[in-house]
């Protein structure tokens, strides 16, 4: 190859190392604004990062004296390796690490450094063969002309099409070739080579590899957002429904949200139903919306008074689950296949429409209201057509998510089952470890005077706890709040602020 | 202002995930919405809604002369919220002898509807707000079909609350993302915001404001506003001239009022007069227990249900759709009138006691054989109705009952699955208004009646994938409905200047109920009119039984 030819494709490099690093720059940018949110810090840090990073490894090549072209290979290869794994390992590291920040910036720092350290480089090995003033212009045009190709190519191509993932697969792939290909200018023919070859080829498989695989990777990412075994993940038409192991530990998660803990499910369940049915020694029919899961259906059954369970479940799949699967029909003691249960997979509101039943005891187990679709199911509207079904002296239960957490949530509920009629709410609540402090009300129309007959065989409730679950400390006390109603879902704004402030 | 990814809790709450899942979303669905752009529709639909055909006889007279004749008590005719509203208040007060004449094959007028496997939908008319002080009529009705289901302690009515629009009600696509709320927010600089805020004060300030004789300003019915010359004078005047005179020069509060011209007249702030720009703002001053002022009414189907409501107690047998009237003669003792049965293809004679015009004044003026007025201007509309296989994504505020998208030549869409209580979980109904007015009507009714089903689709999606580039991929079907005259437009001089003279409310036996009378297409007005004929009708009835 002559000398032209040599010294177009070394320059050549810088604009596939400007392009490449900007790539990777971007990359990290735009998953930190996914991930964490607010966009403008993201990226402002990242690009600050970048830069400094990027003088940092301009310094440091004056300590390299001897062997300029050696390294320059093995810096292509190494940037190659760490900007092009980098989406990837961002995306793994999310859900596993405790600060997400810390392997973010040392990523972006590693690669500023390396691209920082590879213009100083390139200059010194081409001071010889060309002028320095020519040698400054092209090396500095070409690194620019790359940033900008690289700031067209991300938003219009890459990302669009490629995703992120497979985008910095892809750039890392060609960071690796120029490597290989300026190691045949630079290194004689020799062991040196050799080894410089050998590696980059295997980067590159390495690379090829993340490449196609960066679907499964993604997947095997989410799947280890839950830290236990994965035993069972489906997509029903209404959720993401996923079931894990651990040890002796089973846990359910709707999109991603724990919805109980085999561990200390018995907390949540004997509280969701005794504090009521218990105080309702006539009850014979119960309705229970929500609670695919028949954990509170198994608790209901401990009633020999009760002759008849209604549960009414949107998702059909969550009760066939429930129903069929031994793992699970062990842990709800086959609640769902009892002749006094019937299963009905509607949206309560459409169950509600034509439903003439009434009921002595209604537990409303609902995912918390955290949408506008949710929200519908906590209205006066809905409480309303809940009251108009229960039998004189009847009652209902509402799981109200925590009330240390989202106090505004909670005490909205109970003024919302004031608005709709309730002349008497009781909240209560406990700690379920899996959960945190949680938080229920009871609400009738007439005070529920009667004692309280709880079942035998529970783990938690006694007659001395119980009555201790309706004492409120003051950080979970009453606060004023508005009622939640379809044409204002205070509920749903209330939930957002709190569960907002209490995550960052 | 709700943001789009919810950051949760490790426990009920929604997780970190959600900005993955996100992540994902966003991405999987720019490189489609690429790709879609150019795809040939893969939906259906068609051009629906008036009897082009029956419309273009009448006009042209081409239809047989009666050969038979049958004598009834009392004539209505057309089957709009006016029409309706007398034939259930006859039919309420025991007449039996009535017959309504309706030219299309429902009725309903500008309130009609449809109805599909995923949601019932609007084409027209979609929302009632509160009723106010001065809506006697309407809140009695309202009353009286269980939307008010009592009173609190201050008198207020507690309406319904499946009735009232959900929350979230209303956003505005701008800047490249949704916002909460119609009123401009963001990106509007520190004068403009100054300006917006002024003009809403300015507005509140005409709700509260009372004329020398001691009426509201701006009421509903127009009929019950102040007389006051003060006040009457901003009906000389353009909305557009009005906000120059007052300094709201500010682009995006121009922008807001124009839309809201367009959303309620069907023309802009250029063409309607400042009197009825304003009222738009200042009318609406119903209270509720359980509700604040400019909260509206609202349901799948929009105002057909209102429509459905006031047909109930209507025999079937009283009202005869796919019937065109092309002859009206009428003296002090009765009126007599021939009516052309599409679906028997013959005409007959009708005569009357007593008849009720409750069709737009146009069309009565061409039946009777009078030139037309040039004052009446009905711009074109074309309303579409997009059955969606799922929801569209959205930047910032999610699906809210009425989205507007800033700046378009459109108004935007409503979403029928958001007032119902058990929704599709996936597919839903949007109904996408526009009106007409880039022309003057009649040149705008020529170009939108050659125009066919495919310019339609294109005009939609062309204004809506600003907002949504992936709503083409998502569509069903799109069934258009073009309204060569949509509701009257109050111009300069018509509503407090021609209008009182010219619309008459009775000649001899003829009892005339419709809302262009009052130069403003509302519910209110057509229903309380059709409602005042029915009672001027029944005490002539009386008289001389």
């Amino acid at each position: 190859m002559n000398d032209r030819a040599s010294r177009l494709l070394l320059l050549g490099s810088v604009f596939v190392i400007a392009t490449c690093g900007l790539v990777y720059e971007l990359i990290a940018g735009t998953i930190a604004s996914y991930l964490l949110g607010d966009s403008v810090t993201q990226f402002s840090t990242v690009i600050g990062v970048y830069l400094s990073a990027m003088g940092a490894g301009s310094w440091l090549s004056k300590f390299i004296d001897r062997r300029e072209g050696w390294i320059f290979v093995q810096v292509q290869l190494l940037i190659g390796l760490v900007g092009g794994g980098s989406a990837a390992l961002l995306f793994l590291l999310f859900p596993v690490v405790s600060s997400f920040r810390v392997p973010l910036y040392g990523l972006i720092f590693l690669v500023g450094m390396l691209v920082g350290l590879e213009i100083p480089l390139l200059l010194r090995l081409l001071k010889d063969r060309i002028e320095f003033k020519d040698l400054v212009a092209r090396v500095f045009t070409f690194d620019y002309i790359g940033a900008l190709l690289a700031s067209l190519l991300f938003p219009l191509v890459l990302v669009p099409h490629l995703g992120l993932v497979r985008s910095s697969f892809l750039f890392g792939m060609l960071n690796v070739a120029v490597g290989l290909m300026s190691s045949r200018l630079l290194i004689p023919p020799g062991p040196q080579r050799r080894l410089l070859s050998v590696s980059g080829f295997l980067l590159l498989g390495g690379l090829l590899a993340g490449f196609i695989a960066s679907e499964r990777l993604m997947a095997w990412s989410e799947r280890s957002a839950y830290t236990d075994t994965v035993l069972y993940a489906k997509s029903s038409p209404y959720q993401r429904i996923v079931l894990t192991r651990n040890g002796a530990d089973l846990r359910l998660h709707l999109n991603g949200n724990l919805q109980f803990s085999a561990r200390d499910e018995y907390r949540y369940h004997e509280a969701l139903v005794h504090p009521g049915l218990a105080r309702l020694p006539e009850a014979r029919s119960v309705l229970v919306l929500g609670g695919g899961d028949g954990l509170a259906v198994r608790e209901i059954l401990r009633y020999p008074s009760v002759d008849r369970v209604t549960l009414v479940d949107l998702d059909g799949d969550m009760t066939r689950l429930f129903r069929t699967q031994p793992l699970l029909t062990r842990l709800n003691g086959d609640s769902l296949n009892h002749p006094k249960v019937s299963v009905v997979n509607a949206d309560a509101f459409t169950w509600y429409a034509t439903n003439r039943q009434r009921f002595d005891f209604v537990v409303a187990d609902f995912p918390d209201p955290s949408n506008f679709s949710l929200g519908k199911l906590y209205t006066t509207t809905f409480f309303q057509r809940v009251r108009s079904s229960l039998e004189p002296g009847g009652a209902l239960v509402v799981q109200c998510t925590s009330p240390y957490v989202a106090r505004k949530t909670f005490w909205c509920v109970n003024q919302t089952l004031r608005a709709s009629g309730f002349n008497r709410t009781a909240p209560y609540h406990l700690y379920v470890p899996s959960f945190g402090e949680w938080g229920f009300i009871l609400a009738s129309d007439q005070p529920m005077e009667a004692p309280l007959r709880l079942p035998t065989g529970l783990r938690y409730l006694t007659g001395t706890t119980a009555p201790s679950l309706f004492e409120f400390p003051p950080d979970m006390d009453a606060v004023p709040v508005e009622v939640h109603r379809l044409n204002n879902q205070m509920l749903v704004r209330y939930f957002e602020e709190e569960w907002a402030q209490y995550v960052h | 202002m709700i943001p789009p990814l919810q950051p949760g809790s490790p426990t009920h709450g929604p997780r970190r995930t959600t900005r993955r899942e996100f992540l994902g979303a966003a991405t999987v669905g720019a490189a489609f919405g690429w790709a879609g752009c150019n795809a040939a529709p893969r939906f259906t639909g068609a051009i629906v809604g008036p009897d082009r055909a029956l419309g273009h006889r009448l006009r042209d007279r081409d239809l047989p002369p009666p050969e038979s004749s049958e004598r009834h008590d009392v004539v209505i005719l057309g089957g709009g919220i006016a029409g309706l509203a007398a034939a259930r208040s006859l039919a309420l007060r025991g007449l039996r002898d009535v017959v309504l004449l309706e030219l299309e094959p429902e009725t309903g007028g500008n309130s009609r509807s449809g109805i599909n496997a995923v949601s019932a939908h609007p084409w027209g008319a979609h929302y009632l707000p509160l009723p106010g002080a001065q809506a006697n009529e309407v809140r009695q009705l309202l009353a009286e079909l269980g939307v008010v289901t009592g009173f609190d302690a201050q008198a207020r009515p507690i309406y319904r609350e499946e009735y009232l629009c959900h929350d979230p009600a209303e956003r505005l696509f701008v800047h490249g993302r949704w916002q909460e709320g119609l009123i401009p927010q963001l990106g509007l600089d520190p004068g403009e915001r100054d300006q917006v805020s002024a003009f809403l004060q300015r507005m509140e300030a005409f709700r509260h404001q009372s004329g020398a004789d001691g009426r509201p300003a701006f009421a509903i019915p127009v009929d019950r506003s102040s007389q006051d010359p003060m006040l009457l004078d901003l009906d000389r005047i353009t909305m557009a001239r009005w906000m120059d005179r007052e300094g709201f020069q500010a682009a995006p509060l121009r922008r807001y009022v124009n839309y809201c011209c367009r959303d309620d007249f069907g023309a802009g702030i250029d063409r309607v007069s400042a009197w009825a720009g304003i009222h738009y703002f200042a009318a609406r001053s119903g209270v509720a227990a359980n509700a604040p002022t400019h909260s509206v009414l609202t349901w799948p189907e929009g105002n057909g249900w209102l429509a459905a409501r006031l047909r109930e107690p209507v025999p079937a047998g009283q009202i005869r759709s796919g019937h065109a009237v092309f002859g009206i003669r009428h003296d002090d003792r009765g009126a007599e009138i021939d009516v052309f049965d599409a679906a028997k293809n013959r005409s007959l004679r009708i005569e009357c006691r007593a008849l009720i015009a409750a069709i737009p004044r146009f069309v009565y003026r061409r039946v009777h054989g009078l030139p037309p007025d040039p004052h009446l201007h009905y711009p074109p509309w074309m309303v579409a109705n997009l059955t969606l296989d799922s929801r569209p994504e959205s930047r910032g505020m999610p699906l809210c009952w009425d989205n507007v998208i800033d700046g378009s030549d459109g108004l935007g869409y409503v979403d029928a699955g958001h007032q119902s209580l058990f929704p599709h979980p996936r597919r839903t109904v949007l109904t996408y208004y526009r009106p007409l007015d880039s022309a003057d009507p009649a040149t705008a009714r020529a170009e939108a009646l050659k125009a066919d089903w495919s310019h339609w689709c294109d005009l939609t999606l062309d204004d809506l994938s600003v907002a949504h580039p992936d709503l083409r991929r998502r569509i069903e079907h799109l069934d258009v409905q073009v309204w060569g005259h949509g509701m009257i437009a109050p111009a300069p001089g018509f509503i407090w200047g021609h209008r009182p003279a010219a619309l008459t409310q009775r000649e001899g036996v003829v009892y005339f109920a419709h809302s262009d009378m009052s130069g403003i297409s509302l519910f209110e007005e057509a229903y309380t009119r059709g409602l005042h004929a029915a009672d001027a009708v029944f005490q002539q009835l009386q008289t001389t039984a």
